[in-house]
């Protein structure tokens, strides 16, 4: 069983490897490399999504009430708790950490096997970390932006964090396959559901769904790494073409591609950190 | 009686319109913000039109009570990034023309989605004499996890006013950068333009077919 999970990181890392190998750059953005590469995998997960994913995810929408998907997002989000304390005491905030294990410990009880998420009323906020996000924390750059099949978007270094995330995560634990499978898809479809309302502004909004994607995607996660506070990127919001673009480009100042460049680290934000400037 | 009758009608107008209209220059941001917001949330709440799915509604709410706070110039220039520089006045105008219709047609269909959402503002702070502000909140609903938005407000002489909006981490605005480049490169600022007007077309022909419907 451990082996399903071995087969996925090794596939996972074949996949890099593959990309990264041709990796004529076929882009303008130094952020995406790989965009040739990027661009044909965006296009087979939309394909899926609109043929298998999203009508799955809509079916469990018309059949399953407000109360139980919320149930069954509870549930796994409940799982996923212990993984996340892991993570934010790896970060150094053992105050997170606690609080984590208390929602475990209260949702899993109280909460009737995380039915419930009791502990968010109680006031422990529900927190979101992954591996990919510590390593983040740790001083380790993104790395080249990468979308994997079925996964969708990643950076190299989020790629990383999830093979570990996968091969911790409880549910791909599961020794009965029939049931370690019905929940990894149930999850996806429940995770996806979620998502449904998004479909449309992102339809709307994009001029180019792809780079509009992946920017939200680096967006969020340089947020999600910063829990929430990343540092400021001061364009200033004078009109008439003044300071805006006083040298602050992520599309062109960021040259970590690969998994080199080190960001200060923890806590202390410094402006414009990850969009380095020449001096 | 007649004579209370009129105080009463001059203090609901001033409570209502008035006092939110004439003091929205001086208002501190994180109030400006408050106000608007619970202006705004309180017309959903009642209006069946808007709750049935109305895009028009949805953009007239928008238009008359959310835009007057943004400032669309700072937000087309800070999507534009260093293109910007090089652009012409007339064309900074189209540009800025544009990015409103598309800013406006796609966020306002989201108040068409209002469900039973509510609005939490995080604490504010702000040293005197700052003119570049954020404002955090948290949008809150039933069986999901919060959303923060954050406000971005800048000091100019008709009150502050929003030039982004940052929705769970994720900028509006300068999501738009890099798509702006590139179409900057390859077609250079007309195209822009050009692109943003088919875009904007198409979604006016899929509101007009929608409302058909």
């Amino acid at each position: 069983m451990k082996w399903g999970n071995d087969r996925r990181f090794f596939a996972a890392a074949a996949i890099l490897a593959a990309a990264l190998g041709g990796c004529a750059s076929t882009g303008n953005d130094p952020r995406d490399p790989l965009e040739g590469f990027n661009r044909a995998m965006f296009g087979f997960n939309e394909g899926l999504d609109k043929v298998v994913v999203r009508p799955v995810a809509q079916a469990y929408e018309t059949v399953a009430p407000l109360p139980v998907r919320t149930g069954v997002s509870n549930a796994f989000s409940n799982v996923g708790d212990l993984w996340i304390a892991v993570n934010n005491l790896l970060q150094g905030k053992p105050g997170e950490a606690g609080a984590d294990l208390g929602r475990v410990l209260i949702n899993s009880t109280i909460g009737i096997l995380g039915l419930f998420d009791v502990a968010s009323e109680m006031g422990l906020e529900k927190h979101e970390e992954d591996f990919g996000q510590t390593l983040g924390r740790w001083g380790t750059g993104d790395g080249a932006y990468l979308v994997l099949p079925v996964l969708g978007p990643r950076t190299v270094r989020d790629t990383f964090g999830l093979a570990l995330d996968s091969y911790l995560d409880p549910v791909w634990q599961l020794d009965h396959v029939p049931t370690r499978n019905s929940l990894v898809a149930g999850r996806l479809v429940s995770d996806r559901a979620a998502f449904l309302p998004v479909d449309r502004v992102v339809r709307e909004a994009a001029l180019d769904k792809y780079a509009y994607v992946r920017d939200a995607y680096l967006q969020r996660r340089r947020s999600l790494i910063h829990d929430g506070n990343p540092p400021r990127e001061r364009f200033g919001a004078a009109p008439a073409g003044t300071g805006i673009a006083s040298g602050v480009d992520p599309a062109r100042a960021s040259t970590n591609l690969l998994l080199v460049e080190a960001e200060p680290v923890a806590g202390i934000p410094v402006e414009g950190q990850d969009a380095p400037v020449p001096r | 009686m007649r004579a209370l009758i009129f105080a009463l009608t001059l203090l609901v107008q001033a409570s209502w319109g008035g006092a939110a209209v004439a003091t929205a220059a001086d208002l501190a941001p994180d109030a400006l913000v408050r106000n608007v917001t619970s202006e705004v949330l309180t017309i959903v709440r009642s209006d069946r039109e808007l709750q049935a799915g109305s895009h028009k509604r949805a953009i007239d709410l928008v238009e008359t009570k959310i835009l007057p706070h943004f400032d669309f110039t700072a937000m087309t220039a800070l999507a534009m990034g260093r293109e910007w520089r090089s652009a012409t006045p007339e064309q900074r105008r189209q540009l800025t023309a544009e990015f409103r219709t598309l800013l406006v047609r796609t966020y306002s269909n989201a108040l068409t989605a209002y469900k039973n959402q509510s609005v939490e503002f995080k604490p504010f702070r702000m040293q005197a004499g700052e003119t570049d502000v954020v404002v955090r909140s948290q949008v809150v609903q039933p069986g999901a996890k919060p959303v923060t938005i954050d406000y971005n407000l800048e000091k100019t002489p008709e009150g502050w006013k929003v030039y982004d909006v940052v929705v769970g981490g994720v900028s509006l605005v300068t999501n738009y950068r890099s798509t702006f480049a590139q179409e900057v490169r390859s077609g250079g600022i007309d195209g822009l333009i050009r692109s943003l007007q088919a875009k904007n077309r198409s979604l006016e022909t899929a509101m007009l077919s929608s409302a058909r419907r």
